[in-house]
This record gives C-alpha cells, structure tokens and sequence, in this order.
C-alpha cells in the first residue's frame, strides 16, 4: 500500500478513534467505578504517579455492582422498552409522512427540485429547542390548535395534548422528518424512469410499479432514514421532557436524572452503555445479514 | 426537570465563548436578584457581569463537582453547599477583601456554621422556608372560609386535594425538601435519612399525586399570579413575588403565603467560589459587592427574601422587614427546623422514591 492511500485511510479511523472509541472507554471505565463524594464524583481514579502497583489496584477496583444494580430495579426495564417503542413507533409514522414527500419532490419539475429541498433544511436554521418551545404554545390547553378546534366547533373543550406522549409523537415526527426525507429523496432522484417506462409496456399498472420498482429502489434511502430517525430517537431526552408528561418514561430522561438528580455517574454511565449496546447489536446484525445477502447474489 | 433546560444556553455560551479575565461569572438562582444591581455592578467596577440562572440545586452540583463550570460566583443552598465542600468544590474566602463582611447578621451567621464552620467558604445571600402559596379567593371557594392555609393539610390529605385539583396544584421539584415536608405532616423526624423512614412519605404522595398538575421548582410563580392555579409548594419569596405581581396586574387574584405550623424547613443560599474560578478576585469584588448595606436592601427589597445582612436592615422596607412571612418573630423562628444533606446510599432510595411518586414506576 502506498502512504498516500494509507493516509487516507488512516483520516476516518482516527476520527472514529477520537471522538468515539475514546469517550466510549472512559465512560466504560466510569460505569465500573463507585460513587464518591469528591471532584469528579466517583472512585477509582487513575493515578499514573503511583506506578504500575497504582495501575493493578485501579484495575482491582473495577467491578460490575451498577450493571446489577440495573437489572434490581425495574425501573430501568420500563424504561427501555417505552423508549424502544416510542421511537419504533415514531419512525413508522415518519417513514409515511416522509415518503409521500419525497416521492413528491423527486417526481417534481427539475426546476422545483432545489426550492422543496430548501423547504426541508429551512427549520435547521432555528434553533431545535426554539421550535420545540413552539411546539409547546401550539400543543398547549390556551394553545393555537386549541384555539383553532374551538374556533372551527370542532371541539367544545380544549384537547390536552401538552404533556402527552401524543405531544411527544409529534415533536419527534417533526423534528426528524428531514432526516427521513433527504435519504429517500436522494434514492428517489437517481432512479431511472425508463425502468418505470418497461414496467408499464410490460403490463404493469402504475401503482404495481411503484410497488415493484420505485419502492425496492428507493430501499438503501428508506433504511437510512430510519436508522437516523429511529436511532436518536431512542435517547432523545429535549423532546420528552419539554412535551411529554411526568408518565413518559423515556431512557434519556432516566439517564438526566442518573446523572444530575442522584449525581450518579458510575450508574448514569451503565445506562448509557446498556443503551448503546441496544443499539448496536442489531445495527450489526443487520449489516451482517445484509453483507450475506449481497455475496449470495454475487 | 423540564426547567434544567434554561442551563443548555448556558453551557453552550460557555463552551464556545473564551474565558476572559475581566469578566465575572455569576450562577444564581431564577427571580433572585433586582437586576438593576447587576448594571450598577458593572458600572462601579468596570467589570463585565455575565449572569446565568438555573432552579435546581442538583443541577448545580453536578457543574460544581464536574469541574470547570466557568463560574466565579455560584449559590448553593446550605446542605448542598455543605457536600460540596467536602468534594472540595470550593475556594476558601479571602476576608481582607471583604471589608463589608462587617455588615453581616450574627443571628444567621450562627446557622450556617452547621454546613459551612467559620463561614470559611460562604456568605449568606438570601434565606427563606418552604411553605404553602395559595389563591385565597379560589382556595376559600372550595375549602371553605377556615380552609388550613397555614397547614401542611391542605395539601397532604387527600380530602383537600380532590377539590383542589379542579383549580391546579404545583408541588416543588425539590425532594430534599419535599420528602422533609412530608415527613413532618405524619409526624417523623424531617431530618431522618433512614431509609425506612423515608419510605413512609411514599402513601402519603401517592395519595394525592393523582391531584398535583405538576412538579415544578419556578413556573408556580407565575401560574399563581396568573390564577392558573390556586395552591403552590414553594418557596417563600418566590410566593411573595407571585403575590406582588398579582397584585401589580390587578387581575383580582390574592395571594397569601404561610409557613405551615406543624413545621417548616428554613434554608439559606450561600454564594460561593468554585475552587477552578477563572476570575477569583472578581469574584470577591462580586460578593463585597453584594454584601453592600444598600444592594443587598434593594436585592430583598426586589425579591421578598430575607437576607443575612444586618446592615441592610435599615433600608429595607416595611413591607419586608416588617412581613412576618419574610422576617419571622423569634417565636415563629423556633418552629423551622434545618436539614443535614443525604450520603450517596441514602440519596439514591430518596431519587428513586421521587422517580416513583412523579412518573408512577
């Protein structure tokens, strides 16, 4: 290998290296430690200056009590799995109202193109918890929608939607719904019509087309999306506590108050691993399963 | 919870914006100051006050024991100010700098030794006890005309609960004073941290959870003053406040606060120096500053607290100094009582409970 390609290489690994595989020790390390009344706050810490004995006895000091104690508590369960099905469930719901919308815009005049697609990133540029904070004077009981319903006779009394998990269905709709959008749009866009052209002088009616052609095409875009949806999703923490109610028990929200109520980070951290690990076990599966695939067909 | 958020601006102005040594950094709590002193403050010294506010002690502690909060000036409640200094989350004061350290009141100075000996690391701000707001013309509606606004009662028994709820109940987010409260009303220790003492707080919330719209630790200020609820656990200038701003708006809603009679906590917020501060002599300008006979008037006279000033005494006015909800008889400072903080263990089986009578898991 030359050193230019090794170079190249070496750019993403060090990058993943750095702000990943690091931060992912050291928090792996502070889940194996103990709570402590000290700066930081929990016990062992290393201390190089003693030598290698200092390193042997840091290492004894390690132990697995928080991964335990999490499984003590059911608390943490509960909380899991809700987290798990909010963001399933929110990603669904994204992939029906994003697909539309991109199928839309790939089928729009190439002159539009670049206009709907600003339309997509233009809430980027408001701040995400300005336009959570909106969603609060919209959603809540003195609320515009409220307003609007009463306004219309639809209702007679004001919806409670604020501090729902319904409230917390919407926020995450809306705030990934780009994410959702811009993967699909792009498969959309590199499609062929002339595949949608043969299909049809083959027999096919249009919606059995899209079915068979568009939809299996579009597959790479509607993957993304739904790993960018549903993965953040999963921890979102900003979302349910500013719209949901003291009954939506999301993981994120548990780990906020791990980290700032008990001011427990050896057990915040566990949670956060058991979280990434939820994560990540499947997201391997899948490519595994993926991989296999692609070399059967090959 | 939901308030932790108005600290995000503040992390990230902290992150991106460089440390500069002219400028002072001041973390206090929300409504806590009359802001026309932080002017007259930078005016004075030529110094630049950047002031962020937060409502949540343990969201403070968790900056001050994971270092580098930025801050110079950061205000603690005793308890808490106590577990952190044994972390060692603090410098201690440099008192020549402190001229106005004369001002200060023995009768509160004498209380704080129990979290700070010496008063080595803090001055008193402000101090207060947490009590019972209400809306005394819907709380009467519903109640009665002998409703037990001056009782722990009115918002522990069910009874009462059930009918107020129709007109909106807020408890604070606080459990370490919470759980205190509610251990006085059956009757324990308020101070206990056995755990099997604070477990028997759990009926009694769970009780009259069901009745409480929401747990929060500043929104109550304004939802009272607004009517958009009848009762408030809070804190008592922040309940003074909501009166005053009722009263100023003219809306017809009156506000009385008490402090219950089977007992109530009395805390005090001490300002001081985290041991990383950028700008530590900014800092002592900053609390010599404060500890002005004058400011610190106008800092109580502005928020409905009383402060641990003597000195200010004199140009407070009557409407503080003489408001026994502010500045209690003898006889009334004797039925407060003060709580020690919780060790790691007993800390962790108050959260959980907390968890449990907000979320219901």
């Amino acid at each position: 290998m030359n050193p230019r390609r090794i170079f190249l290489i070496a750019v993403p690994y060090l990058w993943l290296l750095a702000l990943f595989l690091v931060p992912f020790l050291i928090v792996l390390k502070i889940s194996l430690s103990d709570i402590a009344l000290a700066r930081p706050p929990y016990a062992p810490q290393l201390d190089l200056s003693a030598g290698w004995n200092g390193l042997r006895s840091f290492f004894a000091a390690l132990d697995l009590e928080n991964f335990v104690f999490l499984t003590t508590d059911d608390l943490y369960w509960k909380a899991y799995l809700s987290s798990l099905q909010i963001a399933a469930v929110s990603t669904v719901i994204t992939l029906l109202v994003g697909y539309p919308m991109a199928y839309g815009m790939a089928r729009a005049a190439a002159e539009w193109r670049p206009t709907l697609l600003m339309l997509v990133v233009l809430p980027f540029w408001t701040s995400f918890l300005i336009r959570v904070y909106a969603w609060m004077g919209i959603l809540s009981g003195e609320g515009v929608l409220n307003q609007f319903l009463l306004w219309t006779g639809l209702i007679s009394a004001p919806l409670t939607i604020l501090n729902t998990n319904l409230a917390v269905y919407i926020g995450i709709v809306y705030t990934y719904l780009p994410f959702m959008i811009l993967p699909i749009y792009a498969a959309l866009e590199k499609m062929d019509d002339s595949l949608l052209e043969a299909a049809e002088d083959l027999g096919c009616s249009r919606t059995t087309a899209f079915w068979l052609v568009t939809v299996p095409l579009s597959k790479a875009g509607i993957i993304a999306g739904c790993f960018l949806v549903f993965i953040p999703a999963i921890g979102e923490f900003v979302i349910p506590s500013l719209l949901g109610g003291s009954g939506t028990l999301m993981i994120g929200k548990v780990l906020w108050e791990e980290f700032f109520s008990n001011r427990d980070w050896p057990v915040a951290s566990a949670v956060a691993i058991i979280l990434l690990l939820i994560l990540i076990i499947p997201i391997v599966l899948f490519q595994r399963n993926e991989q296999k695939q692609r070399e059967a067909e090959g | 919870m939901k308030t932790s958020l108005l600290s995000i601006p503040a992390i990230l102005a902290l992150s991106t914006a460089a440390v500069q040594a002219e400028e002072v950094r001041v973390y206090n709590w929300s409504d806590y100051i009359d802001e026309s002193l932080l002017e007259k403050f930078e005016q004075e010294t030529g110094l630049d006050l950047v002031y962020d506010v937060f409502d949540s002690n343990e969201v403070l502690e968790t900056k001050m024991l994971a270092g580098g909060s930025g801050y110079d000036v950061v205000v603690p409640t005793g308890t808490f100010l106590q577990r952190q200094i044994t972390a060692g989350a603090f410098q201690k004061l440099d008192v020549a700098k402190l001229p106005n350290l004369a001002n200060m009141w023995d009768v509160v100075s004498s209380r704080t030794e129990q979290y700070d000996p010496e008063n080595a690391y803090s001055i008193n701000y402000m101090w207060g006890t947490t009590g019972i707001g209400v809306n005394l013309g819907k709380v009467k509606e519903l109640l009665g005309e002998d409703a037990p606004i001056d009782s722990w009662e009115l918002v522990f028994n069910p009874e009462n609960m059930e009918k107020l709820a129709t007109c909106g109940v807020h408890f604070l987010d606080a459990p370490s004073e919470m759980i205190p409260a509610a251990l006085k009303y059956i009757g324990e220790d308020p101070n206990s941290h056995d755990p099997e003492v604070i477990a028997k707080v759990e009926p009694v919330y769970m009780a009259v959870r069901p009745h409480i719209q929401k747990f929060h630790s500043s929104e109550y200020i304004n939802a009272l003053a607004n009517g958009d609820i009848c009762v408030a656990v809070g804190w008592s200038g922040d309940i003074l406040q909501a009166r005053d701003r009722a009263a100023e708006a003219e809306n017809g809603v009156e506000i009385a606060y008490n402090a219950p009679k089977e007992g109530a906590q009395m805390w005090f917020d001490q300002m001081a120096i985290p041991v990383d501060a950028p700008n530590p002599d900014g800092a002592h300008t900053f609390l010599n500053f404060i500890m002005d006979a004058q400011n610190m008037a106008a800092a109580s006279n502005y928020v409905y607290y009383a402060n641990g000033n003597l000195a200010s005494q004199e140009f407070l006015v009557e409407d503080v100094k003489g408001d026994p909800a502010i500045y209690p008889s003898p006889a009334a400072l004797d039925n407060l009582f003060t709580t020690t903080p919780y060790d790691p263990k007993v800390q962790r089986v108050v959260t959980r409970l907390w968890t449990a009578i907000k979320s219901g898991v």
